[in-house]
């Protein structure tokens, strides 16, 4: 329907084009006028206007990138979240937070951004500008540029009202070595906070349930954090964000690249009293929730004091804690010290976290 | 099978069609109280209570001297001598 | 009692305390001679004391000398086939909003589940209680909503209060499909089977908090059977274990109530009106894993027939044959282990099972699937 539309405008002397209209319609994917006046709109209202003419690229001057590191990290992510817009975020929010933890996860600073949206027809525009504001504020809190992107309008039916995909790029600097099969026995598991608040706030924000949760996403840029993390620990051997199937997916498969066991100890690991009541109620396990704003850390044992004081000394890292240990028994298992001293296997879920009567 | 939660009644909101909030953890949901509801008299005396939640009804108020009771017990025979141990057993 | 009854600073969970109560259900099995060899074996019924053994690896701190064996209490698991393609032939009309809980969503029919008959287009919706799908009746009187009711004693207050609520606003676009079963019946199949070898009973405790504890009478009087009404907590169990343990020390059979905060002796009159209601027994029932047991579940009466799914709608509960060599239903009454059954971890799995029991995160099987591994690997 469209070629790629960079976000910039052709035209940075003239005022604005705005929609007219209350909600986009299959002509504002149809490459005409009235497509323009939603790019320049919604997405130049939002971003700014850089001034740069309107190119099928973005160009990213490799001399900025050589300076800050030796690899080009690159990673993409869709997001279909159900509602679009929660407690604690929405999702132009979570398609940025998404990138730039997935390239802050792998030790790259995240440079620059691209944004591609699928809207179905009938989206409010008045939605998706709160949304793409909400992408513009959040890229800026990060740090990173949204320097290309994409619009296309579906029937109705053929997506859920907003779909969103970003991918990113981010530089890696010489020497740094992160990697999912890098943990050793003995080394220290970390995360920054508690788990389950997206998950939570995602299920009782959709109504089905009928429960009314004090709960909000912590969809959260993570670069900063984990900056801070390798500043003050740099021989951090991975890190990992717990988001779909939650810390036990992301625990399951560090143990297994690595070949390692992994103890968690039940009493150490933060979950707020409502995820917890919020879980109780439905019969959920908080391991198995996805989060958006949660970092795990895997240290050497003897640099676990110093990781939890740089997040500690983080907005973001506040509840940070020691949840458990790798060890070298059971190799791709994780089990959990239960508080009765019993122990139990966390395995992966079949499929998402049923909410369940018996 | 029968997953039950302990939650507070918080407030009756409709007396007529026995419904009730209840509050687990700060997280809330609206009851059904029929099950609960005193024989006569107002429902108003079930606002504090502890009741037993099951799938939005709730099924039992939670007796707080028995609750007391059992953990008295449950210590006792974590202490136990043989006596005690053997009145625990009794008593439950 | 305020905070200590919520989770958290939940007394109920008490390590200390806990700690202590193992080493004195140490001390019993030692007086009873128990071993790992020929240790008392002690039946939950109920998949919720299931989970909360998982759930706290009580197995791995407990001593070799007890046994748990886990019983026939997850009504999901014990669902057979042929009810869940009803609901798939139900669902996939077009005029229905069927309605379930999350649990049954995955369990297998003869051809499919209900999550993939949703993906195939049926509108199905999980709810967390029968009340929501009364209310998106109510939002949808264009469509007919159907509830999918099953569980045990627990739940069928709920449904059948539902129906009541129902009946009284006149929604004529709301109806239930009833699965509802019994929990006297299925002991009495376990009790019944040869080669029987549970030695007591952890009672069901939120069943009893409906039935109350005259019913579980015939259990010592007729089969010489303990059984402890228990809660879900660690602590529950754990004192279930030590008064039935302590019983057979003592001699003496009996039916016991650890619960007293949550079940009263004579159960909830207000539940029990509901049911009988609403409800009526069924000649008999079919299992799944333990075949058809004579007045194991409940019907809709006459009166409310016009919110009787099973009577507006085509249902044909086709007979659906296990399939082989599959031993839910050996598991189930505690003769055969899940890990002894050839198709465990092999040919069922919790992604693609064959028994019901490996469906449910409450299912036996599936739970030493998930959790169990370790001790299995020890015994």
């Amino acid at each position: 329907m469209s070629s790629n539309d960079n976000h910039s405008s052709p035209r940075a002397a003239a005022p604005r084009r705005r929609v007219q209209v209350p909600t986009v319609t299959i002509a504002h994917g149809g490459g005409g006028s009235a497509m323009r006046d939603l790019v320049e709109d919604v997405f130049v209202g939002a971003f700014g206007d850089g001034g740069a003419p309107l190119e099928d690229q973005a160009r990213l001057p490799m001399a900025d990138l050589l300076a800050r590191g030796d690899r080009l990290a690159f990673t993409t992510d869709s997001f279909v979240v159900h509602p679009l817009e929660f407690p604690g975020g929405d999702i132009g929010k979570l398609a940025v937070c998404g990138t730039v933890n997935d390239l802050s996860v792998g030790g790259a600073v995240p440079v620059a951004l691209s944004c591609a949206v699928v809207i179905e027809e009938g989206l409010e525009v008045e939605t998706l500008r709160r949304i793409a504001r909400s992408i513009a504020a959040t890229a800026e809190a990060a740090g990173v540029r949204v320097v290309t992107g994409d619009t296309k309008v579906v029937a109705r039916g053929a997506c859920d009202r907003l779909f969103i995909n970003t991918s990113g790029v981010g530089v890696i600097r010489q020497g740094l070595e992160l990697g999912i099969a890098n943990a050793r026995p003995g080394d220290a598991v970390i995360i920054n906070g508690p788990l389950g608040d997206h998950g939570a706030a995602i299920l009782a924000a959709r109504g089905e349930l009928a429960i009314d949760a004090p709960v909000a996403s912590d969809c959260a840029p993570l670069n900063g954090l984990i900056a801070a993390l390798l500043a003050a620990v740099p021989g951090t051997r991975l890190l990992r964000d717990a988001t779909r199937g939650g810390l036990a997916a992301v625990l399951n498969e560090m143990a297994e690249a690595s070949r390692v066991g992994v103890r968690l100890d039940e009493d150490a690991i933060p979950v707020r009293a409502e995820v917890r009541g919020f879980c109780e109620l439905l019969g959920l396990d908080p391991l198995y929730l996805g989060n958006e704003g949660v970092a795990v850390a895997v240290v050497p044992a003897d640099r676990a004091d110093a990781a939890l004081a740089a997040l500690h000394a983080h907005p973001l890292g506040a509840m940070a804690a020691r949840i458990g240990t790798v060890t070298d028994e059971r190799p791709g298992r994780v089990v959990m010290d239960t508080p009765f001293g019993g122990t139990r296997m966390v395995d992966l879920l079949v499929g998402d976290p049923l909410p369940r009567i018996c | 099978m029968c997953l039950g939660i302990p939650g507070r009644i918080v407030a009756i909101t409709d007396a007529e069609a026995m419904m009730a909030t209840v509050d687990v953890s700060g997280v809330r949901r609206s009851v059904d109280v029929t099950c609960v509801a005193p024989k006569d008299g107002p429902l108003d005396g079930l606002v504090g209570r502890w009741t037993l939640v099951h799938v939005g009804f709730a099924m039992s108020l939670i007796d707080e001297e028995e609750a007391k009771a059992t953990l008295a017990i449950l210590h006792e025979i974590g202490e136990a001598n043989a006596e005690i141990a053997a009145f625990a057993g009794e008593v439950a | 009692m305020t905070a200590p009854l919520t989770a958290g600073a939940n007394p109920f969970q008490d390590r200390e305390t806990g700690r202590r109560l193992i080493a004195r259900i140490g001390e019993k099995l030692d007086r009873l001679g128990a071993t790992e060899r020929k240790p008392v074996r002690l039946m939950e019924i109920c998949g919720g004391h299931t989970h909360t053994i998982f759930r706290h690896g009580l197995s791995g701190v407990l001593p070799a000398g007890l046994e748990f064996l886990h019983g026939p209490g997850c009504p999901v698991c014990v669902l057979p086939m042929g009810r869940i393609d009803d609901c798939v032939a139900i669902a996939e009309d077009p005029r229905v909003i069927f309605t379930t809980f999350g649990d049954a969503m995955r369990v297998p029919g003869s051809k499919k589940s209900l999550m993939q008959a949703k993906a195939d287009g049926a509108d199905i919706r999980m709810v967390y209680s029968p009340l929501d799908a009364l209310e998106l009746a109510r939002r949808n009187p264009d469509r007919e909503v159907v509830f999918f009711g099953l569980g045990f004693e627990t739940t069928m207050p709920s449904t059948a209060l539902t129906v009541l609520k129902a009946e009284r606003e006149g929604i004529a676009n709301f109806s239930l499909f009833c699965n509802h079963i019994t929990i006297i019946p299925t002991i009495r199949a376990v009790l019944d089977t040869p080669g029987m070898m549970v030695d007591g009973f952890i009672g069901p405790g939120h069943v009893s908090m409906v039935i109350g504890l005259k019913p579980y009478r015939f259990i010592a009087s007729q089969y010489d059977r303990p059984l402890v009404v228990t809660g879900f907590e660690p602590l529950d169990v754990l004192q279930s274990v030590w008064m039935l343990l302590d019983q057979i020390d003592r001699g003496v059979v009996e039916i016991q109530n650890q619960y007293a905060r949550v079940v009263p002796e004579e159960g909830n009159p207000q539940a029990n009106a509901a049911i009988d209601a609403v409800f009526e027994t069924r000649p008999f029932f079919e299992w799944r894993g333990l075949g058809s047991i004579d007045e194991s579940g409940v019907a809709i009466r006459e009166r409310f027939a016009r919110f009787d799914a099973e009577r507006r709608f085509a249902v044909r509960s086709p007979a659906v044959a296990e399939p082989d060599s599959c031993q839910c239903g050996g598991v189930l009454t505690g003769t055969v282990k899940p890990w002894q059954c050839p198709l465990f971890g092999g040919a069922c799995t919790p992604e693609s099972p064959v028994g019901a029991l490996m469906v449910s995160s409450e299912g036996a099987c599936a739970a030493y699937h998930q959790y169990g591994g370790l001790r299995k690997g020890a015994a």
